[in-house]
C-alpha cells in the first residue's frame, strides 16, 4: 500500500510506442534512479504520471498508495501526492514564486479555508535559506528569465513547499554547476523520510554521488532493463550505455 | 407622484422572455425610436433651458448624417436598430421587476463578489433607487465645504450653468462620431463635477455615491472640471455584472484639467454580453496639468472604446492605462488617442487585452504630435494575451509624428497561455481554472500595481470568476 507502483504500462505517442510494459514499484522511504540514454522515455514516464494528457496510455496501472491515478486530472494527481520536478519547468511571466507556491498550498486547503500569510512566509523563508536562493526572488516572476540552474532550485524549492508523498525528479541536475549540485542535493536529502518516496531520473551519474540511491535501474527503449545498487551506476557511468544495450537488450531480445 | 405607481403596476414583465414592456403612453417614457419629438420631449421631461434643446436638437441632425464607422470598425455595428430602442425612461419607472426573475448565475456572481443585498437588488435592476442617499449627503455635505460640485448632468447644467457650460460639449464635439452625436442628443444621468482653485480630494469620488437609475442609464454623460491646481480621482462603474435589457450603451464622458491640475478616471466595467457598449471619452489637459484614464473593460457583446487626451499646455501629461477581456463571442475594441498640442508634452499608453476561446481583441492607437512641436514623449505599449487558439487579437498604432527632438516609442507582444503552462500549474495543485487566471493575473500584474488597491483586488476577483467560466 504505501507505494508508487508502475504495472505493465503501454503508453504511445502518434501511434508511436514509447513505454513499453514499464513497470516499477518504489516503496515510500526509498530513493529509486532511473538512468537510460536520451529519447528512452524518462520524461514520458513522468509526464504520464503527472496526467498528462498528450500520451495515450493503451494498458497497465499506475497505484498511488493502491489508488490508481491514471486517468486523473493533474491537479488531482498532484493533490493525492505526487510530485514532478520538470525537465524542463515553464515559465508563468506576471507570476511570482511566493504567490504561484501560496496558491498551490491554498488549493490543497478545504473551502473557506485560508492560508496563514506570516507562518508561509517564514517556512518559504526557511526553505529558501537552507536552498541558497535570495529571499529577493520571493518576488520574481516564476522561471521568468531564470537560468537553468535557478529554474532547477526553483522546483526543489516548490517540492519542499508541497510536502509531496512521491518526488518524482525529472534531470534535476542538468544545468547545475557542482555547487548547486551539492545544495539541490541537500535540500532533497533533508526531504528523504520514510514517509516519502523519489524517483530521481538522471542521465549522468554525478548526481548519484550526493543523492545516494537505494535502488538504480536502467532504461532502455521504453523499459527497464536491469537494476541494481548504486553501484551500478558507476559501472554504466565508467562503460556507458553501449555497455547497456550489448549486455541486457540484446541478451534480452 | 401616485401616477407614478399606478404606472409602475402597468408595466408587464416578460418572464419568458427575461425582458421588459412599457406601456407606450407612458408619462416619463419617450417611446421607441429616435426623432425630433423624443428629444423635445426627454428636454421637456428635464425642464431644460432652450439651449440645451437646441444643443440636443443639432445633435439628432448631426447623428442621422453621420454614417456608422464600419469602414474600419466592426460590421456587429449594423445589426445596432436605432429604431427599436428606448431612448428615456426617468428614474420612477425603470425596472420593477422582482428578483426571482434575475437568473441565477447573475444572483451567484453578485454573492461571490459579496454586494451587500441591497444593492444587488439594484444592479440586477430590480431596484429603481438604492438608497444611499445617507452616505451620499455625508459625503457631499464634506465636498461643499471645500466648494466642490458634484452632481447630475441634468442639475449640473440646470443650476451651475456658468461653470460648466462653457466646457460641456467641448473636449468631445457633438459631431466627433455618430455615437457621441447620439449621445449629445439623448444624454441623461452621468456626473457632473466641478473641482475648484488648488482643492485635492485626498478620497476618490465615486459614481457609486450616486446610483441611481438614470446614473446607470444608457445616455450618461460626464463631465470633469478640476481647476489650477486641483486634484481628483473618479471612479466609474462596479465589478457587478450589469444584467440589463438595454443593449445600446453609449455615454460621454469629457475631463478638463486646467493649469496644474490631476484628473484620474478608473472605470471597471463588466457588461453582459448582449450590450453594444460605445463610449467616447477625452480629457483636456492645460499647461502642467495631468489626465489618466484608467479603463478595464469585461463583458459586453461589443465594446468600443478609445480614451483620449488632448495634451493642450505647456507640460501636460497624459495616460491611459487599460485592461480588456474578451470571452466567446465578445470583441473588445479599445486603445487610446493622444494629441500633442504643446511643447514638452508627454504621453503614456498600456494596453493589455486577454483573449479568451473565440474572443476577439482589437487595439486601437492614434498619437499625433505636430511637426512645429518639441520634446514631447510618447510611449505605446499593446500586450495581448491569448487563451484557446481561436482568440484572436488585431492591432493598429498609428504614430504619427513629424517635428523635432520628439521621441515615440512603441512596443507590442502577443503571448498565449501554453497547454504545458497550465499542466506545469495543475501539477501544483491548481485547477485548470485557478491556473488560467493566475496566468491572466501575471499578464495583467504589473499594471494593476498603478490601480488603486481596493479595484486591483475587485478585478483580480472578476477575472477568477471570467476564466473559471471559460473552462468546459
Ligand atoms: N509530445 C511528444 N510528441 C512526440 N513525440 C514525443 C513527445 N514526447 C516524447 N516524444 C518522443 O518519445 C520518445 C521519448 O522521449 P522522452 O520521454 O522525452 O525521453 P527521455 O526523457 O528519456 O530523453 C522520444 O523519441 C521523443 O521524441
Ligand atoms: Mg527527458
Amino acid at each position: 500500500m504505501n507505494t508508487l507502483e508502475i504495472k505493465n504500462l503501454n503508453v504511445s505517442i502518434d501511434g508511436q510506442a514509447i513505454l513499453k510494459d514499464f513497470s516499477l514499484t518504489i516503496p515510500k522511504g526509498e530513493v529509486h534512479a532511473l538512468m537510460g540514454p536520451n529519447g528512452t522515455g524518462k520524461s514520458t514516464l513522468a509526464k504520464v504520471m503527472a496526467g498528462h494528457e498528450d500520451y495515450t496510455v493503451e494498458s497497465g496501472e499506475i497505484l498511488l498508495d493502491g489508488e490508481s491515478i491514471l486517468g486523473k486530472e493533474a491537479d488531482e494527481i498532484s493533490h493525492a501526492g505526487l510530485f514532478l520536478a520538470f525537465q524542463y519547468p515553464m515559465e508563468i511571466p506576471g507570476v511570482s514564486i511566493a504567490n504561484f507556491i501560496r496558491a498551490a498550498r491554498q488549493a490543497r486547503l478545504p473551502e473557506g479555508e485560508d492560508i496563514n500569510a506570516v507562518e508561509y512566509y517564514k517556512e518559504l523563508y526557511a526553505q529558501m535559506d537552507s536552498l541558497k536562493m535570495d529571499r529577493k526572488f520571493t518576488a520574481r516572476s516564476l522561471n521568468e528569465g531564470f537560468s537553468g540552474g535557478e529554474k532547477k532550485r526553483c522546483e526543489i524549492l516548490q517540492m519542499a513547499m508541497l510536502s509531496p508523498k512521491y518526488c518524482v525528479m525529472d534531470e534535476t541536475d542538468s544545468g547545475l554547476d557542482i555547487d548547486a549540485l551539492r545544495i539541490v542535493s541537500e535540500g532533497v536529502n533533508h526531504m528523504r523520510s520514510d514517509e516519502r518516496g523519489f524517483l530521481v531520473i538522471t542521465h549522468y551519474q554525478r548526481l548519484l554521488d550526493y543523492i545516494v540511491p537505494d535502488v538504480v535501474h536502467v532504461m532502455f527503449d521504453g523499459r527497464i532493463v536491469h537494476s541494481g545498487d548504486k553501484e551500478l551506476a558507476k559501472e554504466l557511468e565508467s562503460k556507458g550505455y553501449d555497455w547497456v544495450k550489448d549486455e541486457f537488450v540484446s541478451a534480452s531480445a | 407622484m401616485s401616477e407614478l405607481t399606478e404606472q409602475d403596476e402597468a408595466i408587464q414583465v416578460d418572464t419568458e422572455k427575461g425582458n421588459f414592456k412599457y406601456p407606450e403612453n407612458y408619462e416619463f417614457d419617450a417611446g421607441i425610436g429616435l426623432n425630433e419629438e423624443t428629444v423635445r420631449y426627454i428636454s421637456k421631461v428635464k425642464e431644460e433651458d432652450p439651449w440645451i434643446l437646441d444643443f440636443r436638437l443639432k445633435a439628432l441632425e448631426i447623428f442621422n448624417k453621420k454614417p456608422m464607422p464600419t469602414q474600419w470598425a466592426d460590421k456587429d455595428l449594423e445589426n445596432i436598430h436605432f429604431d427599436e430602442i428606448r431612448y428615456y425612461l426617468s428614474k420612477g419607472q425603470v425596472p420593477a421587476r422582482s428578483w426571482d426573475d434575475v437568473p441565477d448565475d447573475v444572483k451567484e456572481t453578485f454573492e461571490r463578489l459579496g454586494i451587500p443585498e441591497q444593492e444587488r437588488k439594484f444592479l440586477a435592476g430590480v431596484e429603481a433607487q438604492f438608497d444611499s442617499e445617507a452616505s451620499y449627503s455625508r459625503m457631499k455635505e464634506d465636498l461643499e465645504k471645500e466648494g466642490v460640485i458634484f452632481v447630475g448632468s441634468t442639475e449640473g447644467l440646470a443650476k451651475y450653468p456658468e461653470i460648466f457650460k462653457p466646457y460641456f460639449g467641448k473636449v468631445i464635439p457633438t459631431a466627433d462620431n455618430k455615437f457621441s452625436a447620439l449621445n449629445s442628443a439623448t444624454f441623461s444621468g452621468g456626473s457632473f463635477i466641478y473641482v475648484p482653485k488648488g482643492v485635492k480630494l485626498k478620497q476618490p469620488l465615486q459614481a457609486y455615491f450616486r446610483i441611481n437609475a438614470e446614473n446607470f442609464g444608457q445616455f450618461e454623460r460626464t463631465l470633469i472640471i478640476a481647476d489650477e491646481g486641483a486634484e481628483i480621482t473618479y471612479m466609474e462603474g462596479c465589478t457587478a455584472p450589469k444584467f440589463e435589457t438595454a443593449t445600446l450603451h453609449s455615454a460621454v464622458v469629457e475631463l478638463v484639467a486646467l493649469k496644474g491640475a490631476k484628473i484620474q478616471y478608473i472605470t471597471v466595467q463588466n457588461w453582459s454580453s448582449n450590450v453594444f457598449n460605445l463610449v467616447t471619452k477625452r480629457g483636456m489637459a492645460d499647461e502642467g496639468a495631468e489626465v489618466k484614464w484608467i479603463d478595464c473593460n469585461i463583458g459586453s457583446r461589443l465594446t468600443m472604446k478609445y480614451p483620449g487626451v488632448v495634451l493642450k499646455g505647456k507640460g501636460a501629461r497624459g495616460e491611459v492605462l487599460s485592461i480588456a477581456l474578451a470571452n466567446d463571442g465578445q470583441h473588445q475594441d479599445t486603445g487610446a488617442k493622444m494629441m500633442h498640442l504643446a511643447d514638452n508634452t508627454t504621453s503614456n499608453i498600456i494596453s493589455k487585452s486577454i483573449s479568451i476561446g473565440k474572443g476577439r481583441s482589437t487595439y486601437r492607437g492614434q498619437v499625433h504630435m505636430p511637426k512645429h512641436l518639441r520634446n514631447c514623449k510618447n510611449n505605446t505599449e499593446c500586450d495581448a494575451l491569448l487563451i484557446n487558439t481561436n482568440s484572436r487579437t488585431d492591432t493598429y498604432p498609428a504614430i504619427t509624428t513629424r517635428g523635432q527632438n520628439n521621441t515615440v516609442q512603441h512596443e507590442a507582444s502577443v503571448s498565449k497561455v501554453s497547454a504545458e503552462q497550465i499542466f506545469y500549474m495543475m501539477q501544483r495543485g491548481l485547477s485548470e481554472g485557478e491556473a488560467m487566471s493566475l496566468a491572466v493575473n501575471g499578464f495583467v500584474n504589473d499594471l494593476m500595481k498603478a490601480f488603486p488597491m481596493e479595484y486591483s483586488v475587485e478585478l483580480k476577483r472578476l477575472i477568477d470568476m471570467e476564466m473559471e467560466g471559460s473552462v468546459g
